[in-house]
């Protein structure tokens, strides 16, 4: 008998007995449910971590030089906290020296942030992050405008009072107008817009677009931070080599200015990616393991489940079994005709948990933050388990049928 | 062997004698089945039943044999054996020119997928399959295409007039008509034998009167068949009645000698 025969064969024994092959499965469909919805979602939120949130926030083979770090590490104890918090924060003129240290062809600018008061004759006032950036920034931040222009090297050396705002910042205190050459008061301080940036979108539906970047020697430079103090000087690589490069570098620069001992660590942060990266990757690790182990529970489940129900279908259908075999089926025939069977019927389980599996996953995305991206290669994960689990659950079952005797199975009552 | 106490002895046994006399030696194409002192013994939890003490039997081509017996005599044994559905413990077995007796259990399947077209008392269709698919099956196991299967599924339901019942599953259809589908079953993959187990032990006279005509029409047309029944009636449409008796051959004899045997109220088995 042909393996589409068998096909054929199971099909129609499952068809006549919907309802019991539903319940059958229904242990292998929770568990691929499960795991397709746990895989698409710590999929979605991979890729959106990794393209969307840290490639927004941080620059491709960039890091930045800072007190203390800006994306929280989950799990840092209350002493790492303290040590954080005591840390001498990064000086003005700590800059030049860095700056001087990086091997050529490096990109670097400065940047202070801090929330301020944004007021507008259109607009209710509203508090707003508010930075000054040196001349670089947007470079290497990518970023362009939709109106008007980027601040120029004369307003940066001058700190003329010019800002290029975000896109919400521009609907909320210019609704309806074109904000160029319009005035916005921080502080109290009057600006004048020069540009529109161009939409940054948005994260766990945090808004990017609400930020005012003024040159760093505008009046604002003395709102966002003492005087000689930056947050941070953030540097831009040619590629991730020669950004390692100057990590070494304004590592090396920063210890020598802070008289570091070889045995005191650093008393600085230079945060790239991968340290924003790095809380993820440990959450991702759980989340997967948790997200694996979980539903193997049910597919173990799942898999005694339809042994039990494959051995009351063999002993039911005994006496078929043994009309079978007095007409000529080997015992291949009747192993493969109970294999296929189980294997058909936990696949069509795992199909319906795939169908379940991308629902939930994008139910949990319609109506949480949460993204959710399903992976091809999951899909087929998920059926194939399901296949190899009926196999496994048929094992038995199917070596029962395969051993009977003709003559007794064709005796038996049923 | 006890002996014939009657008239008209089997023509043929000195031949058969002489086919079932030779331990080991391939028999000549005109028999289909050659038995040589077949013993069958079970194992009925430490007390050993002795079903078959040797039995010596030779079916040729084109015959049409009964073979009876009361119950406990060994005949469901021997029809078992001769169905490839169980071996002897000792003893050979020829069917068809093969020796059977040693097969493996996947040999005997395929023997009797080729050689052996049963019928049963009980019908043994599978009641979900329509009388087609019914038919169908040995060609399953054959490795036959679909398109064939089906051509000669219907060839065989048209030679015992149910073609027009092909799509009906067995519960929309009468015994007689269950038992036809069964016999077009049973000789859909062009068998050597034809082996009957009790076939109209659950049928009504008239019904069993259609069915024995089936019988006697296949072996007019040189169908071999070979009957078991505890019925005298019935044995006595074969042309040939072996009895049996205690686990060896009691009787071999030709129907006309069997019937008088009746006809004299002799005991039947």
């Amino acid at each position: 008998m042909s393996f589409l025969q068998a096909v054929w064969l199971a099909w129609d024994t499952i068809r006549v007995q919907k309802l019991k092959s539903f319940f059958t499965v229904i242990g292998v469909t929770i568990g691929v449910t499960f795991l397709i919805a746990v895989v698409s979602i710590v999929g979605g939120m991979s890729r959106y971590m990794e393209d969307d949130l840290v490639g927004k926030l941080i620059a491709v083979n960039s890091f930045s030089l800072r007190a203390r770090p800006d994306f929280q590490v989950g799990d840092a104890t209350q002493a790492q906290r303290n040590e954080w918090r005591r840390r001498p924060r990064i000086l003005a003129t700590d800059i030049p020296p860095v700056a001087a240290s990086l091997p050529p062809g490096i990109l670097w600018a400065v940047e202070s942030s801090d929330n301020l008061k944004v007021e507008s004759p259109f607009g209710s006032p509203r508090r707003t992050q508010c930075s000054t950036v040196s001349l670089d920034w947007f470079t290497i931040k990518k970023m362009g405008v939709s109106q008007g222009r980027l601040m120029n090297a004369q307003e940066y050396a001058a700190g003329t009072p010019v800002v290029v705002i975000g896109q919400d910042v521009a609907d909320h205190f210019f609704p309806n107008l074109n904000p160029i050459g319009r005035e916005l008061r921080i502080q109290s301080i009057p600006y004048m817009v020069v540009g529109v940036a161009d939409k940054q979108g948005s994260v766990f539906g945090q808004s990017l677009d609400k930020f005012v970047i003024a040159p760093e020697r505008a009046p604002l430079n003395r709102w966002v931070n003492p005087h000689g103090v930056v947050d941070a000087m953030i540097v831009q690589g040619q590629d991730d080599a020669s950004m390692r490069e100057a990590i070494e570098a304004a590592r090396a620069t920063m210890r020598a200015r802070r008289h570091l001992h070889p045995s005191q660590h650093d008393n600085f942060e230079l945060e790239t990616s991968d340290n924003a990266l790095e809380f993820w990757n440990k959450t991702k690790s759980y989340l997967t393991m948790a997200g694996i182990a979980l539903p193997t529970v049910g597919l173990v489940v799942g898999a005694i489940v339809i042994m039990n129900i494959m051995l009351v279908a063999v002993a039911e259908r005994t006496r078929e079994i043994g009309i079978r075999k007095s007409l000529g089926a080997r015992r291949k025939d009747i192993l493969n005709q109970f294999l296929v069977e189980s294997a058909t019927l936990a696949t069509l389980g795992a199909a319906l948990g795939v169908g379940l599996g991308i629902g939930f996953a994008k139910l949990i995305a319609a109506v949480s933050p949460l993204p959710a991206a399903v992976e091809i290669w999951s899909i087929f994960l998920g059926v194939g388990v399901g296949a190899g689990v009926g196999m496994i659950a048929g094992i038995y079952p199917a070596s029962r049928a395969a051993l009977l005797d003709p003559i007794t199975a064709m005796r038996a009552e049923t | 062997m006890s002996p014939n106490t009657l008239e008209a002895p089997l023509s043929e046994t000195a031949e058969r004698r002489a086919v079932t006399g030779v331990i080991g030696a391939t028999p000549d194409p005109k028999w289909v089945i050659v038995t040589r002192g077949i013993k069958r013994e079970y194992d009925m939890g430490g007390e050993v039943v002795r079903a078959l003490r040797g039995v010596d039997v030779a079916i040729a081509r084109n015959e049409y044999v009964a073979i009876m017996g009361p119950s406990g005599s060994g005949k469901s044994t021997l029809m078992n054996i001769i169905g490839c559905l169980d071996t002897p413990n000792a003893g050979e077995y020829w069917l068809n020119g093969q020796m059977v007796s040693t097969m493996s259990d996947d040999a005997l399947a395929r023997v009797r997928n080729k050689e052996i077209g049963f019928v049963f008392q009980t019908f043994n269709l599978l009641p979900r399959a329509t009388a087609l698919h019914n038919v169908e099956l040995p060609l399953v196991y054959a490795g036959v295409s679909s398109d064939e299967r089906k051509r000669r599924a219907k060839q065989a339901l048209e030679k015992v007039q149910l073609d027009n019942r092909m799509d009906h599953r067995p519960n929309e259809l009468s015994g007689g008509q269950r038992q036809r589908v069964a016999i077009a079953r049973a000789l859909v993959n062009d068998p050597s034998m034809l082996l009957a187990d009790e076939p109209t032990g659950n049928l009504d006279s008239s019904t069993s009167e259609e069915i024995m005509r089936v019988f006697e029409n296949l072996a007019t047309t040189g169908q071999t068949v070979v009957m078991v029944t505890h019925e005298p009636d019935i044995a006595a449409h074969a042309r040939r009645v072996v009895v049996l008796r205690d686990g060896l051959l009691s009787t071999d004899e030709t129907r006309e000698a069997y019937v008088a045997r009746l006809g004299h109220g002799l005991p039947a088995v």
